[in-house]
């Protein structure tokens, strides 16, 4: 019985490929490499085709997919990582209660349940919701996956003083007041924030309405854990796997061997694959390597997902054989400038007016490698953030290269029509943005705007240097080099921290704009309670062109990355949540 | 020689010592001198945009808030009695010679050094007997033809390999031979000799080349120079008046007196290497001590740059104290006192 | 001796025709020797003297083959016992060195091997030529050792070049050097760097053991006083050249080039200070890449205008002015004998 589902679900999803294929196709338009043809797919795949298809799809078993990477994350543990590439790498091993729907493009922002039979069930006042847990999940050792599982990796991940690197986002909303921690409180049943009626129902408890709360549980951290397994900080090592894959072996810094999960059942799994064997990752290589090993094909992909470093990219460029072989998607990221309201003269919106159509954008862009390391931007939300609404507010000349007769319009309006000194700080260990600083010097300077760069250490940025009002009001740092990418592809999860006037703090703010607008707060608030998906992602869509208006947020890039797929790579999509290929659902030609 | 052995390793401990003080300080002291808070500092280890709380959480569990003596003195406890850490559910232990936990990966360190050396000795092993064998005897043959075009070739080729970056040398390499000519296994290949000898070769042979390229071409150098000089000595002329055969004068006399010296900077340059090959592993991205440390400095890991940096200042203090013995071994002039 | 012959394997058993051995360098030819000839029986001992960079020691490790095989230019003839050797193959001249000639160096420290035991040199200078065990070679070594007085030989042999006195070093050399029982034996600047009580008795041995061998010796100095006891010969060398040669009476007693009566006049004695000195020779050694045209002494020479102007256009000869006694000067032969009579011997007496 269970084996014909498993056959349908795979006749599915090869439907459904075909369909993305079909409609998803903007630039490839009607391509008919949905077969099995391996081979043919591989040699006459386009640049971008993964982006919008899936590219050398099969559905072949076996072989060993190989991942290198140039670092190591913080932590293997799907609790306690905040690595883009291993949101979406992990889920071979641990299932969360929703993720997203495994397709390129817009469909792929969608969120579909996973360890859950459905999407979140929210009360009337939307501050209770409840999931239920798809029956006769098991984990590698055959153990069947309870509700306590999920409520226990969450009171783990978010309320132990060991598990530091990933989001607190479940202690920021949920209504646990006191809690310490199942560490220091052995107890669980003093985790308020979380009731588990039976061992399949979850109910999350609010602190306030959150009507986005569905991608909050899309985050690994809601992937269960037993807590009789928890090692707390060596969980890592022998992580309980639900995914297709368990670890065969980890030892930190250097290797990762996955190998498959029997007790994996395909039938309550809408979005992963399992074809390899086998996969390994090599942590700690060198990246320039990387990218001989990925062009020379001894390996199948870049873990890290950011791309191709600059001497592989200008072989890339050079050769359309390769560049056939390459997507260039969006990164979460969004690379930008504020100006800070509070710093004269930039209190005047005019002369923030005129930093924004003096900026020369093109100029900006070179430091992120041109058009492949980004779009110029217009707007706060990248392209693929849910709610995206393409506009552009303050147009700087037909080529992007700065509008100095209109900036000089807005000097004069502001009254320093002879322009004005400020400061530009900039991290000083980012050679990028140290240069897109400069780019910007160079932009203001035609205009008669004199900006000094201040350079300041990453590492207290945000808790000491622009991150703190005082500090930037005393040093009077006018304009701040600046990116953001968020947590979840919606609106919400872009804006809330950046804009919304009630989060500038003291120290650790990242309202470097210090922007306080009603309108701005109020329409936050409102999203957040609009349950309606579409109403909400207008709202954001509102609240983008209401900061934008204030002209305080300087957009460089949307940023993007060029990834390279080895023809022996099967099955290679971008998946837009991650702005990297899908990790569950490559394969490898043999 | 007891007494000479005795006293050099208490030389030893104290510099170890100051070696740890002096690391401690670049990494604690300066920082804070020039204004980094420990919230600024632990804001490293944690997660991106670490809440406040989370931030302090950390602060208090890596100890960063004490005074620096009081650190320091737990680290240098931690050396002598171990130590112990929570790793959540449960504490740990971190058995002496505990350097400290990895802020980074959350592992002890001096596992992590032991798991790094075979890999960081198999390199620099391999590479010191290639550069040692092939600099020397190209520093003799340069030596004896001066002047021919062999000599003026082996000198250019010298000289391209002291001026040639290892990251270059070892990227245009592996493209060459691994991945155009499929002669030798890519980046990244290494494997322990306990787990496969035959793999550990293949994989170990470019970067010991090319790390070998380098010193070998130093060491060419260096045994041209000092050959030219020995040829010229007095003692060199009588061995010669006694009626020696010319390859015993040039192997029994003069390399014998050329390569003392150069002995003394082979036991340095391998005792220096075994801290650590940070170019060639970061290069090849073999797992060993130089990448660890590259990585850690990066990543701001203070527990295991300051292991590293002790684990290379024994080396080199032992690789010293070898050096000054086998130095009074081979020349009879020098005492040991 | 002043040509030349042409005449194969001469009577004697050691004989140079016109040796030149000159070098090529970046700044020139540097001729080292220039046209040296002598000869010299078993039995006897030759006194070469010469200021510093008169080509002495080129002229003792050319007899010896080791200039051969580099950069320098060999010509003319060099006769040991019947054989040429400048004609000879390097391989062929190394295994006579040490065995039929050997030599003592100038400087016993730097001569020997830091790292060797004197027993162990000593030894291998034995086995080069003598296929013996190494134990023999080294009973052998203990006796060299004690035969050139070296006390305790049996324990000293063990001992390093350093471990020894600079007297004693250079008796281990004679040892060494001795141990093949050499028929030729150069000795050059033996006891340059030891002081006066040891030279003498350095000197002795070295004489004794000569007798005991009936080898023939070359001894190599700058100054008179070494040669005056113990040669039967005296060659002065000026400038790669010889410029008197003769009985050591005939140079001692009658000299009668005016360079060696400098060399005589700056003679250090026991009974004077060092730094006294009757006829210092004013200028510098010449240079032997442009050597001063004429008589190469010509720019120091104190008599140069009583050649009629000849001094500085024509090379003098070496012309014999009495039996074997030849004087390379173009003053007559009366003249120079008178100076030396009237002017430069009662001066030297007088002190
Ligand atoms: N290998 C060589 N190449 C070039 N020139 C040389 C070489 N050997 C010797 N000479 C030159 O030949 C000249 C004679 O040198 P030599 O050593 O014979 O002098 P010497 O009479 O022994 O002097 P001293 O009393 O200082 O030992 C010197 O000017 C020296 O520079
Ligand atoms: S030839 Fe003339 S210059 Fe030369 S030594 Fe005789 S007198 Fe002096
Ligand atoms: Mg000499």
């Amino acid at each position: 019985m269970r084996k014909t589902k498993a056959l349908a679900l795979a006749a599915l999803g090869t439907a459904l490929t075909m369909g993305l294929a079909a409609c998803g196709g903007t630039a490839g338009g009607g391509n008919n490499n949905t077969g099995t043809g391996n081979t043919g797919a591989a040699s006459t795949a386009k640049h971008n085709d993964g982006y919008t298809k899936v590219v050398n799809p099969s559905d072949a078993k076996g072989g060993t997919l190989k991942f290198a990477y140039s670092d190591e994350p913080d932590s293997m543990d799907p609790g306690n990582t905040y690595y883009a590439w291993n949101w979406n790498f992990s889920r071979l091993y641990a299932r969360p209660l929703l993720t997203y729907t495994a397709a390129p493009g817009e469909e792929g922002l969608k969120l579909v349940p996973d360890l859950a039979e459905g999407l979140g069930e929210a009360s009337e006042d939307g501050k209770t919701w409840t999931y239920k847990l798809k029956k006769g999940i098991k984990y590698d050792d055959g153990t069947e996956v309870k509700a306590a599982d999920v409520k226990y990796a969450i009171a783990r991940s978010n309320f132990s003083a060991e598990l530091t690197d990933g989001p607190k986002y479940f202690a920021e909303y949920l209504d646990a007041e006191g809690y310490e921690g199942p560490y220091k409180d052995k107890n669980l049943d003093n985790f308020k924030g979380i009731e588990t009626p039976d061992d399949y129902t979850i109910v999350f408890k609010l602190k306030a309405p959150f009507s986005e709360f569905d991608f909050l549980v899309a985050n690994p951290q809601s992937a269960p854990v037993p807590q009789a397994k928890d090692t707390g900080l060596e969980y890592e090592k022998a992580v309980a796997s639900t995914g297709p894959y368990k670890m065969e072996s980890y030892e930190v810094g250097k290797q990762l061997n996955l190998v498959k999960n029997e007790n994996w059942d395909p039938a309550t799994d809408t979005t992963r694959k399992q074809l390899p064997d086998r996969i390994e990752v090599q942590f700690k290589q060198n990246a320039e390597d990387i990218d001989q090993r990925l062009l020379a094909g001894q390996i199948h992909a870049d873990l890290g997902g950011t791309g191709v470093q600059p001497a592989a990219r200008a072989k890339i460029v050079a050769d359309p054989k390769l560049k056939d072989s390459t997507d260039n998607p969006y990164t979460p990221f969004n690379r930008y400038a504020m100006m800070s309201t509070k710093v004269a003269p930039f209190d005047n919106i005019d002369c923030r007016k005129a930093v924004q159509y003096a900026t020369d954008q093109v100029a900006t862009q070179a430091p992120w490698g041109g058009p492949l390391g980004g779009d110029i931007g217009s707007t706060l939300m990248t392209p693929t953030t849910v709610g995206y609404q393409q506009f552009d507010l303050y147009p700087n000349g037909a080529d992007n290269k700065g509008d100095a007769a209109k900036a000089k319009e807005s000097l004069a309006a502001c009254g320093q029509p002879n322009g004005f000194e400020t400061n530009i700080a900039v991290r000083g260990d980012r050679p990028k943005e140290v240069q897109v600083a400069e780019a910007l010097q160079a932009s203001l300077d035609k205009v008669g705007i004199k900006a000094t760069i201040k350079k300041y250490p990453s590492g207290d940025w945000s808790a000491q240097y622009a991150g703190k009002p005082d500090f930037v009001h005393q040093n009077k740092l006018g304009i701040m080099i600046a990116g953001w990418g968020a947590d979840w592809p919606s609106g919400f999860g872009f804006l809330s921290q950046i804009v919304d006037g009630r989060f500038i703090k003291d120290s650790g703010n990242y309202n470097m704009m210090e922007l306080n607008d009603p309108a701005v707060n109020d329409l936050l608030d409102k999203g957040i309670q609009t349950t309606d998906a579409a109403e909400r992602n207008k709202i954001w869509g509102e609240v983008d062109k209401k900061v934008m208006e204030s002209a305080a947020f300087l957009p460089f890039v949307y940023e993007k990355t060029l990834l390279f797929r080895p023809s022996t790579l099967t099955n290679v999509y971008v998946h837009p949540a991650y702005g990297m290929y899908d990790y569950t659902w490559l394969g490898v030609q043999q | 020689m007891v007494a000479f052995i005795v006293r050099r390793v208490i030389a030893a401990v104290l510099m170890l010592v100051i070696v740890s003080v002096a690391t401690f300080a670049i990494f604690f002291l300066i920082p804070r001198a020039l204004g980094q808070t420990p919230e600024g500092m632990a804001s490293r280890y944690v997660g991106r945009d670490a809440t406040p709380e989370a931030i302090q959480g950390a602060v208090k569990r890596l100890h960063l808030d004490e005074p620096l003596i009081v650190q320091y003195g737990r680290f240098a406890k931690g050396i002598v009695a171990g130590q112990e850490y929570s790793i959540g559910p449960r504490m740990v232990e971190c058995p002496a010679p505990c350097f400290g936990y990895s802020f980074n990966n959350n592992q002890p360190v001096w596992p992590t050094l032991m798991d790094r050396l075979p890999a960081t000795l198999s390199l620099a092993i391999g590479a010191a007997i290639i550069w040692l064998v092939a600099g020397v005897s190209i520093g003799v043959i340069s030596a004896l033809r001066r002047g021919t075009l062999t000599d003026r070739l082996a000198m250019t080729v010298a000289l391209a390999g002291v001026s040639l970056p290892i990251y270059f040398t070892g990227l245009v390499s592996l493209a060459l031979f691994a991945y155009t000519l499929g002669i030798f296994p890519g980046g990244g290949s290494y494997t322990p000799f306990t787990e496969d000898p035959v793999m550990w070769f293949q994989a170990l042979v470019l970067p010991w080349i090319t790390l070998a390229f380098l010193y070998a071409a130093l060491y060419a150098r260096l045994t041209r120079a000092g050959m030219l000089e020995t040829m010229g000595e007095d003692y060199i002329r009588t061995a010669r008046a006694k009626g020696l055969k010319e390859r015993t004068v040039v192997t029994k006399h003069a390399l014998r007196a050329t390569l003392t010296p150069i002995l003394t900077i082979f036991g340095l340059d391998v005792g220096l290497l075994l801290g650590g090959a940070v170019l060639t592993e970061s290069t090849f991205s073999i797992p060993g001590i130089g990448k660890l440390v590259i990585d850690a400095i990066r990543g701001n890991d203070l527990p295991v740059v300051l292991g590293v940096t002790l684990f290379a200042a024994f080396f080199i203090v032992l690789a010293n104290l070898i050096v000054d013995v086998l130095y009074a071994v081979v020349d009879p002039r020098v005492r040991l006192s | 001796m002043t040509t030349p012959s042409a005449s194969p394997a001469p009577g004697s058993f050691l004989e140079l025709r016109d040796l030149r051995i000159h070098f090529p360098t970046e700044d020139g030819l540097v001729k080292s020797v220039d046209g040296l000839s002598f000869k010299l029986e078993r039995g006897k001992t030759l006194g070469i003297v010469g200021e510093s960079g008169s080509g002495k020691s080129v002229t003792s490790l050319g007899i010896l083959g080791l200039h051969k095989g580099g950069r320098a230019k060999i010509s003319g003839e060099i006769w040991l016992d019947g054989e040429e050797l400048v004609g000879a193959s390097q391989d062929h001249v190394r295994t006579l060195r040490g065995k039929k000639m050997a030599m003592i160096f100038q400087d016993p420290l730097s001569s020997m091997h830091p790292f060797y035991t004197v027993g162990q040199q000593i030894v291998e200078a034995y086995r080069i030529h003598h296929k013996v065990s190494k134990a023999v070679a080294r009973k052998h070594a203990i006796d060299m050792l004690g035969r050139v007085g070296i006390p305790q030989p049996d324990k000293r042999v063990d001992s390093f070049p350093h471990e020894f006195s600079g007297g004693m070093r250079q008796r281990a050399m004679i040892a060494m050097a001795l141990s093949c029982d050499p028929e030729l034996l150069i000795a050059d600047e033996p006891t340059t760097a030891l002081d006066v009580t040891v030279q003498a008795q350095i000197l002795d041995l070295m004489l004794d053991l000569q007798r005991e061998f009936n080898s023939a010796l070359i001894i190599i100095t700058h100054d008179l006083g070494v040669v005056a006891e113990l040669s039967d010969d005296i060659l002065v060398m000026y400038g790669g050249k010889c410029i008197e040669y003769g009985a050591a009476e005939d140079i001692f007693y009658r000299p009668e080039h005016p360079y060696t009566w400098g060399l005589l006049g700056s003679m250090p004695r026991l009974d004077r200070e060092p730094t006294e000195r009757l006829l210092p020779i004013k200028g510098t050694p010449p240079s032997l890449i442009n050597v001063p045209s004429g008589c190469a002494f010509n720019p120091r020479c104190p008599y140069r205008e009583r050649t009629g102007g000849k001094a500085t256009t024509e090379v003098p000869q070496l012309v014999e002015s009495d039996g074997g006694h030849l004087v390379r000067c173009h003053m007559p032969r009366e003249e120079r004998r008178a100076i030396w009579e009237n002017e430069i011997k009662p001066m030297m007496e007088g002190v």
